[in-house]
């Protein structure tokens, strides 16, 4: 599904991740940690081409990312779900236009939708916030909406880069909950996060592998988590 | 562009168009914009016409009229008047030759000597008026055939006159050309400043909907979109205040000389009505330029 063939990444001088080799494969639920800064954004935006690689090669659906045109490169974020660090969204649209936006942007009809997006708002549990605009929300319920609206187009790969990052437990479980159902339905998923009791706690719910970035490679963590 | 595409522009995908927060203000400026330089076009564009049949009409007009004065001693004088009269009925392209009568003579002096002057007294030239045929004569050669024959002939065929008319009326319709085009890249110029302004303010927005999959065109669409209908809009406004200012203009007549006659004619009534279109041609063409240099920028 995604492949990283020997791939490495630097800024400006210093390189950031170096020969990394890494394969998702289809269906399966991976963790990717590691400390802050050690790269977890970047690899991740390598797998959806929001960065090219220095050197190495990422392939995803079979396709080299570097060879893609810009309207490929928009195509491919529509096979692919990313939930990002920094939830944006229309600020002028309510919630759920946004979460409607994938399938509005890629011309699809959204009239004939309205029962799959209320199902969408109830199953992320923002139903009654539906008309409510982005800046009104709380950090929990932007999260909730970015993992709904990168779930819209029903994507074969979901990408979240901190999901967790600023909500509490409670609601932090709750994201994992609709991450790990996301996997049942036979979604990839792939989540950054530092937050290493969030992986423990998806340990009983899910076959979950960990890969961890440390020396700027990445490697597949042991069972002592 | 397919005639799809153009349809699209113009009916809109109210959806897409919501995806770009409404912009206010800067809305409004272009909308002035294009009116104004819309109606500036309006007048330039009359000017240029008006010129263009002023510089045509005094040539052929000028051209096909020639005077011959005759300036002899008072008992010469309707002898030689005569005899030129009877050289230009012989001469082929002549229309007509015609010996002005005294009155008409004293109406044309009355501006200076007042209509009491009593010209007999006076050792007035005789004038004769020739009217040239379509054909035209030679000037030359009738200006060498009356010097032999009559003396005191002088033949004026108007060129020292027509020469600069016909030139300055030229170079005013340049002008009016030159202004027009002016106009167009001025607006050119706005409207990409204004879309690139429109497209900074709106970075945020754009990189999220390249976030989700948005293709380039549809992004831009949104916003040429936008900048194509206020031009077509305010130039439309603008072109409607313009012919007004234009039709409420004086018709041409002999006491207000050239300056009256400024509107258009006929036909070239519908001339402006292309002014509208044209600045949404150049609006589109400025937007969807912006607009691509911007995205560009962006991952």
């Amino acid at each position: 599904m995604i492949e990283l063939d020997n791939v490495s990444y630097s800024y400006g001088g210093g390189e950031l991740l170096s020969n990394v080799q890494m394969q998702l494969e289809p269906g399966s639920f991976h963790f990717l940690t590691g400390p802050s800064g050690a790269g977890k954004t970047t690899l991740l935006k390598l797998c959806y081409g929001a960065l090219h690689s220095t050197s190495g090669r990422v392939r995803v659906f079979n396709m080299d990312v570097k060879g893609l045109d810009r309207d490929q490169t928009a195509n491919l974020r529509r096979r692919v779900g990313v939930v990002h660090q920094d939830c944006r969204f229309l600020d002028h649209l309510p919630v759920i236009e946004n979460i409607a936006l994938p399938l509005t942007v890629s011309g699809r009809d959204t009239t004939g939708e309205d029962d799959n997006l209320r199902e969408l708002l109830n199953w992320v549990g923002l139903a009654e916030r539906a008309d409510a605009l982005p800046p009104e929300l709380s950090g929990g319920e932007r999260q909730r909406a970015a993992l709904a609206r990168s779930v819209i187009l029903s994507p074969e790969v979901i990408i979240a880069d901190e999901p967790t990052g600023n909500v509490d437990w409670e609601m932090s479980q709750r994201l994992l909950q609709l991450l790990v159902e996301l996997n049942r339905m036979g979604k990839t998923v792939l989540i950054a996060t530092h937050d290493l009791s969030l992986i423990r706690a998806a340990k009983n719910h899910v076959q979950a592998r960990v890969l961890r970035i440390s020396n700027r490679a990445v490697q597949l963590a042991g069972a002592s988590l | 562009m397919s005639e799809g595409r153009i349809r699209k522009l113009f009916t809109g995908d109210a959806q897409a168009d919501r995806v770009v927060p409404p912009s206010g203000f800067t809305a409004q400026l272009t909308l002035f914009v294009s009116g104004a330089m819309a109606f500036l076009t309006v007048f330039a564009l009359a000017l240029s016409l008006a010129s263009g049949r002023l510089a045509d009409r005094w040539a052929s007009e000028l051209a096909r009229a020639a005077t011959l004065r005759i300036s002899a001693p008072a008992d010469q004088r309707a002898a030689q008047t005569e005899a030129a009269l009877t050289i230009l009925n012989q001469t082929p392209g002549v229309a007509s030759a015609r010996a002005l009568s005294v009155e008409e003579q004293a109406a044309l002096l009355s501006p200076w000597f007042g209509t009491d002057a009593g010209l007999e007294a006076l050792p007035v030239p005789q004038l004769i008026e020739v009217q040239a045929d379509s054909t035209g004569y030679d000037a030359r050669g009738l200006q060498l055939r009356l010097t032999a024959e009559v003396p005191g002939a002088v033949l004026d065929d108007h060129a020292r006159w027509r020469e600069p008319l016909v030139e300055a009326a030229q170079s005013l319709r340049l002008l009016g050309i030159v202004s027009i085009l002016l106009i167009g890249g001025a607006t050119a110029a706005m409207i990409t400043l204004a879309a690139n302004a429109a497209l900074a303010a709106n970075r945020q927005v754009i990189e999220v909907l390249r976030l989700v999959g948005a293709l380039d065109s549809y992004i831009a669409h949104a916003f040429v979109r936008r900048f194509t209908l206020r031009a077509l809009t305010g130039a439309a406004s603008g072109v409607a205040l313009g012919m007004i200012g234009v039709w409420l203009m004086p018709a041409a007549s002999d006491e207000g000389g050239f300056l009256t006659g400024l509107g258009f004619q006929s036909w070239r009534w519908l001339l402006p009505l292309a002014i509208p279109l044209l600045a949404a041609l150049v609006a589109f063409i400025a937007t969807t330029r912006a607009a691509r240099k911007r995205l560009e920028e962006l991952s």
